[in-house]
């Protein structure tokens, strides 16, 4: 491992201390190692790597189902966007004719996906600026999802619905009227997030102006996902390059020009009533037909390069896969939203005070795994 | 523009690039002599505009290592892949472009840490997640009795 920080005041007169890894804002094991000078935050520099666990490498060894069961521990609170990435992957490589009630239903997990995401994000965020409500009122309705998942997918967070060439098995008789339930119930309640937090003057007070990113900065640094696009950036894949069954709603991409704290989080707060209209306009009218088609028991996909990206809760999450006609890839890449999105803590953070770095780590979002793989 | 316009205005930025139009991205094939400018010329060029650089993936070819670069423009939309290999293995070079597109800076140290390419010019080239003493993971052919079971 590198050297430990030996001394207490580097060259500057700087004072240096860690943050993390087992910080509570920090979310997960990430450690940062920051410049004071007095309370001001002169540099972050993070250290990452505490849960790496080489899922590439791993890949490499394993066949293509095998791999879906990996994804989901990535970004695990995007599970199911990462599953589909793998499988949308595999099936543009065997050129595999996808029933629509099969992108029908993907999209709509995705879509419930994002939202329980986005409600753990509204949960924490709201937690680490010391409202603690929030936490219980974002897990209450998340778990309403879960459920909903539990029910279909036998999983609630790591659910392992997709395989190349469809799902694991059918929706649940429930399936429909459920969501269609949790719809009319988020919509009436997420007001209520807005009463409690968005409008609040403290929150406003601590988050308005804080860590503003350009949208240069955003896009050099590859800023993707409600980050990138509180700052300008038009980086929608649904939107852009729509897979599953995007292209056939209607939706806008939420996009702000400010850039701060304050605007990321409400640009998820709106990618949150994006996904219900996404959710609302498919419920009703999920295609008949099968709910997976039948590949070859063994998969081995032609020689050459696939690369497949989707739009996590987080950000652009990219599969390059390198096949060299094998049972399991020659070389897989994962590009992660959140290793791009960290690196740009740094720039926006300095000159701040360490408790805005704490506002402002929450609204990148981040999920370890899924910087570490 | 579509694939066939823009390999043609690819063709003419640099005389070593091989442009071959793949399946889904039009591909240039560049020595790493040729990387740094073209790199360049491909997020400064008016009519390419490549500025987002969206996945840096370090290969092991078997007998050389390699870096895919995924450029993107946000202005036209279009995509484009870079591809160069040096077929050093002991002190495998590539220029990094890091000061081009701010977010390679990491992506190459962690090419680095994974398949020890060397990155000349990088401001900050360390290992993240091994220490020096350990090899490279995801070359072909490194070793790991202990943690690395291979079926037989």
């Amino acid at each position: 491992m590198e050297e430990p920080v030996k001394v207490a005041v580097d060259e500057n007169q700087e004072y240096v201390i860690n943050m993390g890894p087992q910080h509570p804002s920090t979310h997960g094991v990430l450690r940062l190692v920051l410049a004071l000078k007095g309370e001001i935050v002169k540099n972050v520099e993070p250290h990452i790597g505490y849960v790496h666990r080489g899922m590439e490498k791993m890949c490499e060894s394993i066949t293509y189902p095998q791999i879906i069961h990996l994804t989901d521990r990535m970004d695990y609170l995007s599970a199911h966007i990462n599953n589909e990435a793998v499988c949308l992957a595999v099936e543009k490589a065997l050129e595999a004719e996808i029933p629509d009630r099969i992108k029908v239903i993907r999209t709509i997990m995705s879509e419930l996906t994002r939202i329980q995401s986005h409600q753990l994000f509204w949960a924490t965020f709201g937690m680490d600026l010391g409202g603690l409500t929030c936490f219980f009122y974002g897990l209450r309705d998340r778990e309403k999802i879960l459920d909903i998942f539990e029910e279909t997918c036998g999983g609630r967070m790591i659910v392992s619905y997709n395989c190349p060439g469809g799902l694991m098995y059918d929706i649940h008789p429930n399936f429909q009227k459920r969501v269609k339930e949790f719809i009319k119930y988020f919509r009436k309640i997420l007001p209520e997030y807005d009463q409690l937090l968005t409008g609040n003057i403290i929150f406003q007070e601590r988050t308005r102006g804080i860590g503003r990113l350009s949208l240069e900065d955003a896009i050099s640094y590859g800023v993707t996902g409600p980050t990138g696009r509180a700052s300008g950036f038009s980086c929608d894949v649904r939107k852009h390059e729509p897979y599953s069954a995007y292209d056939r709603v209607k939706f806008n991409e939420v996009l702000f020009s400010e850039g701060d704290t304050f605007h990321r989080y409400l640009a998820r707060m709106e990618e949150m009533r994006v996904s219900m209209d996404i959710v609302e306009q498919l419920i009703d009218n999920i295609p008949e037909g099968p709910f997976a088609v039948k590949l070859k028991p063994v998969i081995r996909l032609p020689e050459g390069e696939y690369y497949q990206r989707v739009e996590t809760a987080r950000g652009e999450l990219g599969v390059f896969i390198i096949s060299d006609g094998n049972k399991n890839p020659y070389r897989i890449k994962f590009r992660s939203p959140c290793f791009s999105n960290l690196w740009v803590l740094n720039l926006i953070s300095r000159d701040f005070k360490i408790a805005d770095l704490v506002a402002i780590g929450g609204s990148l979002d981040l999920v370890i795994p899924d910087i570490d793989r | 523009m579509d694939s066939v316009q823009l390999a043609e205005k690819l063709r003419s930025l640099n005389a070593e690039a091989v442009v071959t139009e793949g399946k889904q991205f039009v591909e240039i094939q560049i020595p790493p002599s040729g990387l740094y400018s073209l790199a360049r010329q491909l997020k400064e060029n008016e009519d390419t505009g490549f500025d987002f650089l969206f996945c840096l993936s370090g290969v092991d070819y078997g007998h050389d290592l390699g870096v895919v670069y995924h450029l993107r423009s946000t202005k036209y939309g279009h995509s484009v892949v870079l591809k160069s290999r040096t077929s050093d293995r002991v002190d495998p070079q590539l220029d990094s472009v890091a000061d081009i597109w701010r977010t390679a800076e990491f992506h190459e140290r962690e090419v680095f840490d994974l398949l020890g390419i060397k990155f000349t010019n990088h401001p900050d080239l360390r290992r993240f997640f091994l220490p020096s003493s350990a090899g490279f993971p995801l070359r072909k052919d490194f070793v790991d009795d202990i943690n690395i079971v291979t079926k037989k």
